[in-house]
């Protein structure tokens, strides 16, 4: 057992130096970075130590429109994509022809690159002198009015963001909810036919308790990852998205620390560590609600 | 006789109902596909029109009878995508290779051997998993400043490597690798690392393909990190690279260039996915609370 | 309600590359259930019972043949239209619906002239719930009740809703020793009180041959043989029948009949009437044997084992085609245990002769 101590150390090692300096050491450091007072990054000073970038950070009106924009997309996207990928999946494992086709094409969006694929999301909803876009004259054959989704108005921009959200994180969620239902025992659905139980009566007695828990799951995850939204919206706007007011809460992070508007990596570490307690803050309340109805 | 009659009324109404239900459900899955079959269509059908047709389509046609490949030439010759492709293939491989030796090597360390502290470390290892990376990028973008690592491999590659997701993974099922194999090796007068070498990581390749992977994915279509660290487009990734040929590159005209880019950026990730679709299937099922 | 099964075949395509073509899980079934009665379908595993049960059921629909209930052709009938319970191996019972809810769950989907009061479900679960003595655990999740008592759940689930056709699949396969033959007694005590047709599968002779007013015995998807279990088990169709059922399982000898005479090993051991000069099968019951000093068949002796009532002579014959020759006989009759040899003569009415090449039973005209 001794003798062992020294060698399983030296296995550890590289991996303990990674995580070490890149995960820990920053860990602690964006705490105290977000308590230095008027940091400045070329000279590596600071004025004195306080709760000011805290206070910056949240009367700064970009802020606040990072924060509204996060909320309104976490609220929309998280039920719609749950909500979308329950259908889903309920119809994929009540077909056998072409089911694997099926999955094979809806997984398509999860390997491909978030930033190549927004590009063709924007021209397909942008609307520029040249043309209306695609979609835009799929309205007009609605007898709808043209909207430019990419530089129009903001409920236009934020249906688009959300729809793209949608668009790349559905395969996850369709995967587990396929697994989750094909885990279900048969026998329970045979059981159920027998006794002549209404397809409906079926899915809400049977089914959704069965796979609550892969719900549950795929809710707290989707909170977490909705909240963390940044390269969705970058795809569609363009890197400068406090200019066209579809920032994100991570966004607002990237954009303290570096570009044009960057170099405050104390205001960074700030908005941070907000984040991250909104995170903690929704997913302890997501649990404490899934343990009760559990 | 009458009863008979009825039952098969009730029988023949239900077939109906079946049979409708049966077309709905294909009918909205089919909608779905081509929502998500659609921009992928649209995009290869862009790079393929000329700049001139495009650009004269006020309604957008949705087929081209000229198709061309000049896009494509145009993507590798006026903006360096083929350096972007090489910069994010380099990047891919060493990450991923870095992540898998370090990653063996620990959950070797803690599936295998026994050490003191080790329950204590390997909590303290599964809570790091809960650390959202924004929170450490802003410290890690601060130290690759200072170490002068901005626009070299190294700054873009040594924070990418750690994934406490995938030693977990690892060291899961390394666990599950028998122990008489072990002691049976120790026996033999077997090292760790030629066990390790020799035994487990056979055993257990189905896991590391997996894991490889996934990380290719990750490392391939990463975007957050590589911004900050890179602002010499001779550095850039592909995800960089769009962006900057989106917003300098062929002029905001030329858009079935930028499609052409686009599709040849996209192409690696989807010929990877469909030669190892279950693999990947199963992988992301299992473990793919990554975000 | 009788049940009629005629000409019944159901044909599944056939898996994977290596064989394409179909696969019949049963084929050309024919057979009559009188109302009332408690029918095991027995067989090996594979050997298409359970189709055929979920084919009664109305989960499958057979390739062709006729399912009649009574005078109601039900062949093209989904399963709630037909009137049947179904208990399933694993019992399926639902783990976040109580004893109550899961009984309940049947009733709850009728719809239309069907639907009961709430007055009438309560009393209808009650009554069912008394019927299989579960009153006392109505308020419990299904884990936290013993595998006899989720058993009993399953059948009042079954019941519940008065099924013209009771349906049980392997019922007893997931309880041990003892409460399996509590359990089957149960079943058959159940059954009998409510007088209700049931089907039930197994692949445990013992089971069928205990509780079962009509037994069918299967192989590979054929219809062996079916009849009351004591017919049956005196009276083998074939070899597989004869071999199937009964503990210990029947002796099988290669032998020859020649000149009216079974031959084993040579020694003339029975008379055979009636059948032509041919080689056989010769299989004997483990009662069979009698013990005779003279007896015309001479086993090594290997060894005795004494059960109380009686004992159990456990011999070795070349002729034998199993690895062993077990016989039953009498306590009272003594064994030399010293000896190395010990002789038997065969009861003719527990010994069967069967064709070498289809295993057809040859009978023996007994004078």
């Amino acid at each position: 057992m001794k003798k062992n101590n020294g060698k399983a150390w030296l296995y550890l090692l590289p991996a303990l130096l990674f995580l070490i300096v890149f995960m820990v050491y920053p860990l602690i450091d964006v705490f105290i970075y977000s308590i230095e007072e008027g940091f400045n990054f070329a000279s590596q000073t600071y004025y004195g130590v306080g709760l000011y970038n805290f206070s910056y950070v949240l009367h700064d009106p970009y802020f606040l429109q990072a924060v509204q924009n996060t909320f309104l997309l976490v609220i929309i996207t998280v039920p719609v994509s749950t909500g979308l990928a329950l259908l889903i999946s309920v119809g994929l494992s009540s077909i056998r022809p072409l089911r694997e086709l099926y999955q094979t094409i809806y997984f398509l969006p999860y390997v491909t690159n978030t930033l190549a694929v927004g590009l063709v999301f924007m021209i397909l909803f942008q609307k520029t002198e040249y043309t209306d876009g695609l979609v835009n004259l799929v309205i007009e054959l609605f007898g709808g009015n043209a909207v430019d989704f990419i530089d129009g108005p903001y409920w236009a921009k934020m249906f688009v963001l959300c729809f793209y959200t949608v668009w790349v994180v559905l395969p996850f969620k369709i995967l587990v909810l396929t697994s989750a239902l094909a885990s279900v025992n048969q026998d329970y659905y045979k059981a159920a036919r027998v006794d002549g139980t209404p397809r409906l009566r079926v899915f809400t007695r049977i089914t959704l308790p069965m796979i609550s828990p892969m719900i549950f799951y795929l809710v707290i995850t989707g909170f977490i990852g909705a909240f963390k939204a940044y390269s969705d919206a970058v795809a569609l706007f363009g890197t400068d998205l406090n200019a066209s007011g579809m920032n994100t809460i991570v966004g607002y992070v990237y954009d303290m620390l570096y570009g044009d508007s960057g170099g405050y990596p104390s205001y960074a570490s700030a908005a941070a560590i907000l984040l991250f307690a909104i995170v903690l803050t929704v997913t302890c309340i997501n649990l404490l609600v899934s343990r009760k109805k559990a | 006789m009458e009863q008979q009659l009825d039952f098969q009324n009730m029988q023949k109404r239900t077939n109906r109902r079946q049979r409708a239900l049966k077309v709905l459900v294909y009918g909205f899955l089919s909608l779905w596909a081509l929502v998500v079959l659609f921009p992928f269509y649209w995009m290869v059908l862009t790079s393929v029109k000329s700049y001139g047709a495009y650009n004269a389509e006020h309604v957008p046609a949705l087929y081209t009878l000229e198709p061309t490949l000049q896009n494509y030439v145009d993507a590798f010759t006026t903006v360096p995508l083929l350096g972007y492709l090489i910069n994010t293939l380099i990047f891919t491989i060493v990450t991923t290779a870095i992540m898998i030796v370090v990653s063996t090597l620990a959950a070797y360390a803690f599936a295998r051997l026994e050490f003191r502290g080790k329950n204590l470390l390997f909590t303290l290892f599964l809570s790091l998993m809960m650390i959202p990376s924004e929170l450490v990028v802003i410290t890690n973008f601060v130290t690759v400043t200072n170490l002068d690592m901005r626009n070299t491999f190294a700054g873009l590659i040594l924070p990418s490597v750690t994934s406490v997701f995938y030693i977990y993974l690892l060291k899961e099922n390394f666990e599950q690798v028998p122990d008489e194999l072990y002691r049976a090796a120790k026996v033999d007068g077997t090292s760790d690392l030629k066990y390790l070498w020799k035994v487990m990581i056979p055993i257990c390749r189905p896991t590391i393909v997996t894991v490889t992977i996934l990380k290719v994915i990750e490392c391939w279509n990463s975007y957050v990190w590589p911004r900050l660290v890179t602002d010499d487009p001779s550095y850039y990734l592909v995800s960089n690279g769009i962006q900057e040929i989106r917003e300098n590159g062929f002029g905001r005209e030329n858009i079935p260039a930028m499609m052409a880019a686009v599709v040849v950026i996209s192409i690696p990730l989807i010929l990877l996915f469909l030669v190892f679709r279950r693999k990947i299937m199963a992988g992301v099922s299992r473990g793919g609370l990554k975000g | 309600m009788k049940i009629v099964l005629d000409h019944l075949t159901k044909k599944f395509p056939g898996r994977g590359r290596k064989n394409p073509g179909e696969v019949a899980a049963v084929s050309d079934f024919t057979l009559e259930i009188p109302d009332g009665e408690l029918v095991g379908l027995l067989g090996p595993s594979g050997c298409g019972k359970s189709t055929t049960l979920n084919m009664i059921c109305g989960l499958e629909t057979p390739t062709s043949g006729t399912i009649h209930f009574g005078d109601d052709d039900v062949t093209k009938l989904s399963p709630e239209l037909r009137g049947v319970g179904m208990v399933f191996q694993n019992y399926a019972l639902y783990p976040h619906l109580n004893v109550r809810q899961n009984i309940l769950f049947p009733l709850e989907n009728l719809r239309g002239k069907d639907r009961l009061s709430k007055e009438e479900m309560e009393r209808r679960v009650s009554e069912t719930a008394r019927l299989v003595q579960i009153e006392d655990l109505m308020e419990r999740k299904p884990k936290e009740l013993s595998g006899g008592q989720q058993q009993r759940v399953a059948i009042a689930r079954a019941l519940v809703k008065f099924p013209r056709v009771l349906l049980l699949d392997e019922p007893l396969s997931n309880l041990d020793a003892r409460l399996r033959l509590q359990t089957r007694e149960e079943i058959r005590k159940i059954q009998k009180k409510t007088g209700i047709t049931t089907v039930f599968v197994t692949h445990d002779q013992d089971e069928a041959m205990s509780i079962c007013d009509r037994i069918a015995v299967m192989q590979n998807g054929v219809l062996m043989q079916q009849g009351h279990p004591q017919q049956v088990y005196d009276d083998p169709s074939c070899l597989f029948v004869a071999k199937f059922l009964g503990t210990p399982p029947i002796n099988v000898f290669e032998g020859v009949v020649r000149g009216q005479t079974l031959y084993i090993g040579g020694q003339p051991v029975l008379p055979a009437g009636g059948v032509k000069d041919q080689e056989v099968f010769a299989a004997v019951r483990p009662e069979g044997f009698v013990l005779q000093s003279d007896g015309p068949l001479s086993c090594r002796l290997e060894r005795v084992e004494v059960m109380g009532r009686d004992v159990s002579v456990i011999s070795s014959h070349d002729a034998c085609t199993g690895p062993a020759v077990r016989s039953i006989i009498s306590a009272e009759s003594r064994v030399d245990t010293a000896s190395s040899t010990v002789r038997f003569a065969l009861k003719p009415g527990k010994a069967f002769l069967f064709e070498k090449d289809s295993e057809k039973r040859v009978t023996v005209q007994q004078n």
